[in-house]
């Protein structure tokens, strides 16, 4: 655990998505209007960032602040059920397919290719379409619903590696001691997968958060259910990235949320791929470092250096 | 060619199970908002129209499901995707027919050129692992991770209405010009096109970056890549040999990368107002316009079936062993 700590992109990652998480469960409280109401009678016109509103006004002056930490807490739970709901279900298809083989194998990955080629936010618009606009929408139901769509990537790369686990030692003498099945996908296998576990499950919040922000770009899920998707929705209706006057705070605030929040969730992955692959790592790794730590500044062919031992030797050393 | 015939079928199946979704997603939905779209339609449109809905959507029809279903198919087959109700009595094959070439030729240029100069900047990332290529990498993540239409936000706020540079909006220069094929129509037109094509390559160059260099990074360790550089070649044949052979990951990653791409094209034409089918889309969302979100879907999902074989024909091209395999 402490040497996932060491690598910059893990503790980045964490950091953002930890503060993220932290705004969806507090965010609602402490946010000072309500994020619907007009807080004065002036209309027509957005108020730029003052006192009273720290990132400004909509065009109906409605607190952007507000809607922000509100809104952040819808699109923050549907990204995490989407996460948990898609990894469920590519943890039962995938290891399945990859443990049984066969007809199975053959009949899940087909599904799973399927879903990996059909367009998922067209399919999406039209599910959304026709489930209506006006019913009350909730968060738990969406996450679910794009889930649907995000969980063949996963299932088929933990396929892969079922496949390359299936007839190990370990499996082999769980099966001859008499194990069940599911107790052998579910206590031998799956704990091996864990890292392909972890970055699906970060892939699939991804994908959650631009799909359903998309979504409510779009205006196929209730426009006044506040999330970032919906604030952006309003902002480019009111063309607030066309005005003479650029009403930045407007649209930069939502845009930013959904970019920072989706980074950190990416360099977690990212660190979790180096730390399964430590050849990729590098890039991590400022050149100061390096070059205290004795690496040539452009690595060799054939000799691709792995940082990490070497790094830990020039910690010794200080 | 047992691989490509392989794939044509699997695809077909694809294209059947969308084309079952399509026809079945309004019939499962709860308190069918078909029903309510014929209520408001009622009164404006002729009876054809409302007759012709009304089959479309298994609404007060004495046709079994089966036999909704086998039309629905013959319909298909005869190119008939139903009328629009917004733009009445305007046929959704028309209209989509009327945007698409402007997505294609959008998102066509703009993904060739994302993945040339990605996978470029990939090789250059590999081989030079730690240098100033690899401090653009968290830049570039945000971009991947910030949605494409946020960056085509910042893009027009900064390109267009800030500096001035490139039209905010629309496909061309609609009050002064009539399209024609003539150089005044066509500069306009690529002058229109350059802002959606940078947002969409800004936003989608960052996984070819990502998974050429990391490739490249275990290709480079190969023994044939080490013999190829003790043998004294040039650093540029060298790096040819490994990127030739770490290219074919990304070939194969494009099937999965190309409906995101798309996806991500339409919400950008939205902010662009660019006559595509994303406009298109947007407009039938916004007026409830069940039968043209239902063709738009098709169509978008048939013609990404049909890259996806394009990408499959070129992997096969590229990757002998694939045509060994038969």
């Amino acid at each position: 655990m402490t040497r996932l700590l060491r690598s910059p992109k893990i503790v980045v990652g964490l950091c953002l998505s930890a503060v993220f998480v932290l705004l969806a469960i507090i965010g609602p409280l402490i946010a000072p209007y309500n994020p619907s109401t007009s807080t004065s009678t002036i209309n027509g016109t957005p108020m730029p960032p003052s006192a009273a509103h720290l990132l400004g006004t909509t065009q109906v002056q409605q607190d952007v602040l507000s809607q922000l930490l509100v809104g952040g807490r819808s699109t923050i739970l549907v990204s995490l059920v989407a996460g948990v709901a898609a990894t469920v279900l590519a943890v039962l298809f995938g290891v399945s397919a990859g443990y049984f083989g066969g007809w199975a194998d053959d009949l899940l990955s087909m599904l799973a290719n399927i879903f990996l080629v059909l367009p998922a936010l067209p399919l999406l618009i039209v599910i959304f379409g026709f489930l209506g606009k006006g019913a009350n929408p909730n968060d738990a139901v969406i996450g679910v619903i794009i889930a649907i769509t995000g969980w063949a990537f996963g299932a088929r790369q933990l396929r892969a590696q079922t496949l390359s686990m299936r007839s190990r030692d370990f499996v082999d003498s769980a099966r001859i001691i008499g194990e069940k099945n599911w107790r052998i996908m579910g206590f031998e296998i799956l704990p091996n997968l864990t890292p392909v576990v972890a970055t699906s499950f970060l892939f699939t919040v991804i994908y959650g958060v631009g799909t359903y922000t998309a979504l409510s770009f779009l205006g196929v899920i209730d426009t006044s259910h506040w999330s970032w998707g919906t604030m952006l929705y309003w902002a480019q209706s009111a063309q607030a990235a066309q005005q003479v006057h650029l009403e930045w705070w407007w649209f930069l605030p939502p845009g930013l949320a959904v970019g920072l929040f989706g980074t950190g969730l990416a360099l977690l992955n990212f660190g979790i791929d180096e730390f399964v692959n430590p050849r990729l790592r590098g890039g991590g790794v400022s050149r100061r470092v390096a070059r205290r730590a004795g690496l040539p500044r452009r690595p060799e062919l054939g000799l691709t250096p792995v940082l990490a031992p070497v790094l830990r030797g020039s910690e010794k050393a200080s | 060619m047992r691989m490509i015939t392989r794939r044509i079928a699997f695809y077909l199946v694809t294209a059947v199970v969308a084309i079952t979704v399509n026809f079945f997603i309004p019939r499962l939905m709860p308190g069918n908002p078909a029903l309510a779209v014929l209520g408001r339609v009622q009164a404006q449109e002729s009876k054809q129209a409302i007759a012709a809905l009304e089959l479309q959507y298994g609404v007060a029809t004495k046709t079994g499901l089966w036999g909704q279903y086998v039309q629905y198919w013959s319909h298909l087959l005869h190119g008939n995707l139903g009328t629009s109700l917004n733009f009445y009595p305007a046929s959704v094959g028309g209209l989509i027919q009327a945007a698409l070439p402007w997505t294609i030729a959008l998102v066509g240029v703009a993904t060739v050129i994302s993945f040339v100069l990605g996978t470029l900047l990939g090789v250059a990332a590999a081989w030079k692992r730690g240098s100033w290529l690899d401090g653009l990498l968290p830049a570039m993540t945000f971009f991947q991770a910030a949605p494409y239409f946020f960056v085509a936000i910042l893009a027009v706020a900064l390109f267009a209405t800030k500096l001035g540079w490139f039209p905010p909006n629309s496909g061309y220069d609609t009050t002064t010009l009539n399209p024609g094929f003539d150089w005044a129509f066509i500069s306009n037109v690529i002058d229109h096109a350059v802002l959606p094509a940078v947002t969409i390559v800004l936003a989608s160059i960052a996984g070819w970056i990502i998974g050429m260099r990391n490739m490249m990074i275990t290709t480079m360790d190969e023994d044939y890549v080490l013999l190829a550089q003790a043998k004294g070649l040039p650093s540029r044949r060298v790096i040819s040999y490994a990127a030739r052979n770490a290219l074919l990951p990304s070939v194969a990653g494009f099937s999965l990368a190309i409906g995101f791409i798309v996806s991500g094209a339409l919400l950008t034409e939205i902010v662009f107002s660019y006559p595509g089918v994303g406009y298109l889309l947007f407009t039938a969302i916004g007026s409830d316009d069940y039968p043209l979100l239902q063709g738009i879907f098709l169509i978008i999902t048939l013609t990404v079936l049909l890259a996806n074989l394009a990408a499959d024909f070129v992997y096969a091209f590229l990757d002998p062993r694939t045509r060994q395999e038969a």
